[in-house]
């Protein structure tokens, strides 16, 4: 009786802390998303692709840092969000979360068909299927025209106001939001995923495959498993950044899109759930800023800043941070 | 009937130009991703910088044609030696997606530069009238310059073959591929190979950029635009020999020309196709090691 009573309210904020392995610097990047909100007003849109893109590579990161698939085509489930979502607003149901919704399943379908096709390779056998699925489905979509747009894109898509209220305005402001709280949804669903004897097991398989057929764990399956979710969830964000956009392009569907999630994650560190959240941020801010400084040049810039992230920052952010603190440690 | 021998004449005739460009570019990028177990993602800017040489050295500086690529060539092995010892030879047996990284970031800086010194427009080859203009062949007009690929094609292929076959340097390059270790522990000086297996690659992969104009324009995109091809000529070939990207072009060459003049609105989506196909029956390519 006498225990209960002194279980103050910050003693039960640590319970829950402690059940569910949250630390305190995972709120960072909610307080950051909130700040930005209100610091940088004019920026909201480009802030919106920022939290829809985080969430691309946060899918990305399950099937690569967790289950070691190296994928170069996950653009084709992105695409396909974006051109569900797209199709479905242009064709008189500009409903946003059931767009959502749609989307995943329709992602998630195509993670599924060809995952259980592919997944018992591995190297650069696996890579080269990922990347001929995206391939393929983007020439598909490239001659499909009369649903697809084809080259010109996916145009007149007519999005509704979020529960009919929240209409989607020129400043970003509902589109960041909305961004932001569906990421939030995807973020939770990732971990726990991650934190659960499920993803613990994807671990193993990246780890060490041979000694987890050992034990008895159904590898493909679980492989299968963890690409259909990461490529729902990669359709998700297509279908935000079709939705906050109103507009699809092929380039949704194309291997440069495949290739700069893949950067991001690297650059932000893989396998750690929040190289996400840096690699993405910093990679679109430089993006911005070296366009914006050098609209026809920036690719230069960008790509000699990725090399001086392998030269300097192997592990990516993340993995400067770890060696940094690893230093800091260490009695001198 | 007279007019279906036509046209698969026609596409072979095609279809092996193309093979040859491919193979051209793709061998390089096969034995070193064999022997070394380099993604190299950036092949194919070497590819277009043997492209930008030729017309610039043609362009700007007026040479004849083939000094003109004897040229760009010479220059891009000097370039891809120093990078190989500048920035690959860091990764060599590293984090794969560091390589991925670094490549691709090589890759965007060469779409930086070449859109700096040459703009967005696709840089033009102009041949040499001994090989432009078509040759009469039994009842048939051959285009001259699709001919002097394929025949350019079939001299470095056997040059390739018995350079590997029957020098020692060949011999290195295959004990080195086909197991690293041992070739390290007597004493094969592999670091020095991986040197100039890398150049030479590269060489070829000019050599093929410049020559394949035709089929691949030069633009600042190539590198990331054309890398599907290259990679599925490795991964259809099999990694670290000179025998299966060979195969692998014809067989690519030839089918996409096929289909491009037997269903032109489809695209590249039967070679797709045609590529999964393949990797799901023999998933280390047609003569991968087992």
């Amino acid at each position: 009786m006498a225990a209960a009573d002194q279980l103050a309210p910050p003693a039960m904020l640590d319970g829950f802390a402690r059940r569910h392995r949250l630390r305190a610097f995972e709120a960072l990047p909610w307080l950051m998303a909130l700040a930005a909100y209100f610091v940088f007003p004019d920026y909201l849109a480009l802030g919106a692709q920022i939290l829809a893109t985080i969430l691309f590579a946060l899918s990305l990161d399950l099937v690569l840092g967790y289950a070691g698939i190296v994928t170069l085509g996950h653009a084709a489930f992105f695409g396909t969000g974006a051109y569900t979502a797209g199709i479905l607003a242009a064709n008189g149901w500009g409903e946003p979360i059931s767009g959502l919704v749609v989307a995943a399943a329709a992602a998630g379908a195509v993670g599924f068909l060809s995952g259980a096709i592919i997944l018992r390779t591995t190297g650069l056998t696996l890579l080269m299927q990922t990347l001929v699925v995206a391939a393929m489905l983007l020439e598909l979509a490239n001659k499909a025209t009369r649903i697809t747009g084809g080259a010109d894109g996916l145009q007149g898509m007519d999005v509704w106001p979020i529960f009919g209220a929240f209409r989607f305005d020129l400043f970003g402001r509902t589109a960041y939001i909305y961004c932001a709280a569906v990421l939030m949804i995807g973020w939770l669903l990732v971990r726990s995923i991650v934190y659960s004897p499920f993803g613990r097991s994807l671990t193993g398989i990246r780890e060490n495959v041979v000694r987890m057929h050992a034990v008895g764990s159904p590898v493909r399956r679980r492989k299968l498993v963890a690409y259909t979710i990461s490529a729902a969830l990669a359709g998700i964000s297509g279908a935000l950044i079709a939705q906050t956009a109103q507009f699809v392009g092929l380039g949704a569907l194309g291997l440069e899109r495949s290739g700069t999630v893949l950067i991001m994650l690297i650059i932000g560190g893989v396998g750690q759930l929040y190289g996400a959240f840096i690699g993405v941020t910093l990679y679109m801010i430089a993006q911005d800023r070296f366009s914006t400084i050098d609209p026809v040049y920036w690719y230069f810039w960008i790509g000699l800043f990725m090399i001086f992230v392998v030269i300097f920052a192997r592990g990516g952010v993340l993995g400067l941070i770890e060696r940094a603190r690893r230093q800091m440690r260490r009695p001198s | 009937m007279g007019d279906l021998l036509s046209a698969a004449i026609s596409i072979a005739f095609h279809g092996l130009a193309l093979a040859m460009v491919l193979y051209l570019i793709s061998v390089g990028l096969s034995v070193t991703m064999g022997l070394m177990g380099f993604v190299n993602l950036a092949h194919g800017a070497f590819a277009m910088a043997g492209g930008y040489g030729l017309t610039t050295l043609m362009g700007r500086l007026h040479l004849p044609f083939g000094l003109a690529l004897i040229g760009a060539i010479v220059i891009v092995v000097l370039a891809s030696f120093v990078l190989e010892r500048l920035l690959y030879r860091r990764l060599y047996g590293g984090d794969e997606l560091d390589q991925v990284l670094m490549t691709m970031g090589l890759i965007f800086m060469t779409v930086g530069a070449a859109t700096y010194f040459w703009g967005p427009v696709a840089q033009p080859i102009h041949p040499p009238d001994l090989i432009s203009g078509q040759i009469h062949l039994g009842s048939r007009d051959f285009p001259a310059y699709r001919s002097f690929l394929i025949l350019c094609g079939v001299v470095l292929v056997t040059g390739l073959w018995l350079g590997l076959e029957r020098t020692r340097f060949g011999a290195q390059v295959r004990a080195a591929v086909d197991n690293l270790r041992m070739a390290q522990s007597i004493g094969i000086n592999t670091s020095r190979l991986f040197a100039l297996t890398f150049a030479l690659g590269s060489g070829l992969a000019a050599l093929g950029g410049a020559l394949g104009a035709d089929f691949l324009p030069i633009v600042p995109g190539y590198a990331l635009g054309n890398l599907v091809y290259f990679l599925i000529v490795v991964a259809v070939g099999g990694l670290g020999s000179i025998r299966g990207p060979f195969v692998a072009a014809l067989l690519i060459g030839t089918a996409d020309t096929a289909f491009k003049y037997i269903a032109p609105e489809l695209g590249a989506f039967f070679i797709y196709a045609l590529t999964m196909a393949i990797l799901l029956w023999r998933p280390r390519g047609l003569f991968g090691h087992a």
